[in-house]
């Protein structure tokens, strides 16, 4: 019965939409953005994010009885995104949600669930002036805001100091900067038996795995470039068949699995390194003794030079908000120095507002393991805001995934043969 | 006998029209309109939009079954469902229909062994695909029982074997709903045959062929069809197992394919066609079956 479940699922959610009637046109959506009164909010559901998210509400409504905010973790899905988009079908999406992807973003713009956040007169200037020259990165193609730049995981490789020790590997320098100090120093943890894998980034298929494996890379190798830039494909350049080609050796020489692994293969012990940003520090404390460093370049690039990805969550305002001037408030109240303050002690995850290490510098005294991602978060890079992005991001996906991979091509013919279907699928938009 | 406005409408027995209206309505609110939506979204360029949202959905006839149909990823998504039933489908009755007439016998434990091919059908495929990543990875116990044959690269990241681990998996898995069915089939069959057969000089194996297999033949169409109904709806295995389809593809199915086209990349229209394509595949399929298993039934 799962082919009527399959339909089922897709039309029902078409349905509604279908039969949803008016929820407003510009002059609804003028007196919305003035209209105050109670909201509802949603958030991550990791402990950390509803800890503070608990608190940004009390300190809230505290302040504002006529303005009360309800607030609950995200529904749970196969995705934050897939629930997000039935929710905007639905009509039933709350006002914010604190953990928008940037990659979902034109898809959520496309089914007119979101509202720019240049309609409030102060939008863009408080998106700017909080976020300095980062924000541009989240400009949709119409040039405006449909999203909050909040948090970002600049993405960097953590090592095992203990394995690395077993190794022979010096623990408070370790070569990882160069493609050939990394693959050298995978050589030896593989071969003195560490651990079973240098490091192990999800190999499945999912669009967004390739976030954790290719474009932190890509990003360092090329000083900062998208995905896609000025309505193109960039990846099939010199810069992205080095990367490729990097972790194909990596795969082809057993230092990553082509498996999947049930569980975190770092904390296990099954890798000696993982590549993932500063959210995953919760998980691993207690279990591995970890250091970290950018992640490397082929030419072996100094630290203060080298981007990556931001694997940043932003904040999203939905059209089905009918106390809008609530909810730009409140997305005010969230993101002011203070609470990006407590939300950077609660979650160890960088607040994307400029100077985050000289703003908060007592808790970077504090925590010193962490001020190496406030310096990255300088220097992230975030996936391409175009129209079919998801698409964009499978297609890349396949194509990597048999190549480098599963090493069923040439990782240079496959990333060309990507660019052409991916550059079609820009041009489309 | 002149019939009255209200009995022409509801029938010489209106209690009877009313006891399963509740159910049309279930099967046309729950079955008959999505399906029909689904016809509709995939002759149209469908996107999901938010209630109120001005949004162009303009009739694109057939372009959307194009795109599908010049997708190799769909292509060897049903080429790959194919294997899949190829493999399944008579692993499924081979296996059902021997368990269940073993387990119909005067065997000890024998409830034990009923249990314990049905708690694999009502666990959740989610809970059970961890053992089968620990059994099948390349270090895992099938691996190491194998030695030096054991596959290289490894079962679930093997291309050619990728596909036939997950059609073992759900056959392992649905075989104790499938030897329940059986069970049932064969206390219909008339112990009188059996002694017949014996004092014909019928061996067990000849008293199976001649007497079990037909007396449970209403039962194998039945079998035979579940069987290829949700094999050909498979989703869950090479989501979770094989990672997405993998490895490149080897173990995608349509509907893991309706899944990102339709929900993850917002192309509900491309979803759609694929949908209507797979039933119809599925009642071809299922008209050839019962045409073939099913003969004796007409």
């Amino acid at each position: 019965m799962k082919v009527q479940a399959g339909l089922l699922a897709v039309v029902l959610v078409g349905s509604l939409a279908a039969c949803g009637s008016g929820g407003g046109g510009a002059g609804d959506a003028d007196a919305a953005a003035k209209a105050r009164g109670p909201i509802t909010i949603w958030y991550s559901n990791n402990a950390e994010e509803v800890a503070w998210g608990k608190q940004m509400v009390a300190a809230w409504n505290a302040a504002h009885a006529d303005q009360k905010v309800t607030a609950q973790e995200i529904p749970t899905g196969k995705s934050s995104e897939e629930v997000i988009g039935a929710a905007i079908t639905a009509g039933n999406a709350p006002c914010l949600i604190f953990n928008t992807s940037p990659a979902s973003v034109s898809q959520f713009q496309k089914q007119g669930g979101l509202v720019p956040l240049d309609s409030f007169p102060d939008g863009k200037q408080y998106i700017e002036d909080r976020s300095g020259d980062v924000a541009q990165q989240y400009k949709s193609a119409d040039g405006k805001y449909y999203q909050l730049p909040w948090k970002s995981n600049p993405v960097m490789i953590f090592y095992n100091k203990k394995a690395f020790a077993k190794a022979g590997i010096d623990t408070t320098n370790p070569p990882l900067k160069t493609y050939d100090e990394f693959l050298a120093t995978s050589r030896k943890v593989v071969a003195s038996k560490a651990a079973k894998v240098a490091i192990y980034p999800a190999p499945s298929n999912e669009f967004y795995q390739s976030w954790f494996d290719f474009y932190p890379l890509y990003a360092a190798e090329t000083g900062g470039k998208q995905l896609v830039a000025d309505g193109k494909s960039t990846f099939a350049s010199d810069e992205g068949k080095k990367v490729a080609g990097f972790w194909q050796t990596m795969y082809k020489d057993k230092l990553a699995s082509p498996e999947k692994y049930t569980g975190d293969a770092f904390v296990d012990g099954t890798a000696a390194m993982a590549v993932v940003g500063p959210w995953a520090i919760a998980t691993y404390k207690g279990k591995v003794d970890w250091g970290v460093v950018p992640v490397p370049t082929s030419t072996g690039k100094p630290a203060n030079e080298i981007h990556t990805f931001s694997d940043a969550k932003n904040v999203g305002m939905y059209s089905s908000c009918k106390n809008r001037g609530t909810a730009w408030d409140v997305l005010k109240f969230a993101t002011s120095q203070d609470q990006d303050g407590k939300f950077l002690a609660a979650s160890g995850q960088m607040p994307l507002r400029k100077d985050v290490a000289t703003t908060y510098a007592d808790y970077f005294t504090k925590n010193p393991d962490y001020k190496v991602f406030a310096d990255q978060a300088s220097r992230t890079v975030e996936v391409p805001n175009v129209p079919n992005s998801i698409t964009i991001w499978q297609t890349f996906r396949d194509a990597y995934s048999k190549s480098v991979i599963f090493g069923q091509e040439d990782p240079g013919s496959a990333l060309d043969g990507a660019a052409q279907k991916v550059d079609q699928l820009v041009k489309q938009s | 006998m002149k019939r009255g406005p209200l009995t022409r409408v509801l029938g010489e027995h209106p209690v009877g029209t009313a006891f399963v209206t509740p159910y049309v309505v279930f099967i046309a609110a729950v079955f008959a309109y999505p399906l029909v939506f689904a016809v509709y979204m995939s002759f149209h360029d469908y996107f999901f939009a938010a209630p109120g949202a001005i949004v162009d959905r303009p009739f694109v006839g057939f372009a959307n079954y194009a795109t599908v149909l010049s997708d190799p990823a769909v292509r060897r998504a049903f080429g790959n469902v194919l294997i899949f039933l190829v493999i399944n489908v008579p692993l499924t009755v081979v296996l059902s229909l021997g368990l269940s007439t073993a387990l119909n016998s005067a065997i000890r434990w024998r409830t034990f062994f009923r249990v314990s091919y049905y708690v694999p059908y009502v666990t959740a495929s989610v809970a059970v695909v961890g053992v089968w990543l620990f059994l099948f990875n390349s270090n895992g116990l099938v691996n190491s029982v194998l030695g030096p044959l054991a596959p290289d690269p490894s079962w679930l990241v093997n291309s050619h074997l990728a596909m036939p681990t997950v059609a073992i998996f759900v056959t392992w898995k649905q075989l104790g709903f499938f030897i329940l069915l059986y069970l049932a089939a064969l206390q219909n069959v008339s112990a009188d045959l059996y002694e017949a057969a014996s004092m014909d000089g019928a061996s067990r194996w000849k008293s199976f062929l001649n007497v079990t297999v037909p007396g449970v033949r209403p039962a194998t169409t039945l079998v035979v069809l579940l069987a290829t109904v949700t094999g050909a709806n498979l989703f869950t295995e090479p989501y979770l197992l094989t990672g997405g389809g993998g490895p490149d593809g080897a173990s995608a199915s349509p509907v893991l394919i309706m899944y990102q086209r339709g929900i993850e990349q917002g192309n509900p229209d491309v979803a759609s066609a694929i949908g209507v394509l797979l039933v119809i595949g599925v009642l071809i399929l299922a008209l050839v079956e019962r045409r073939f298993v099913g003969r004796e039934d007409r």
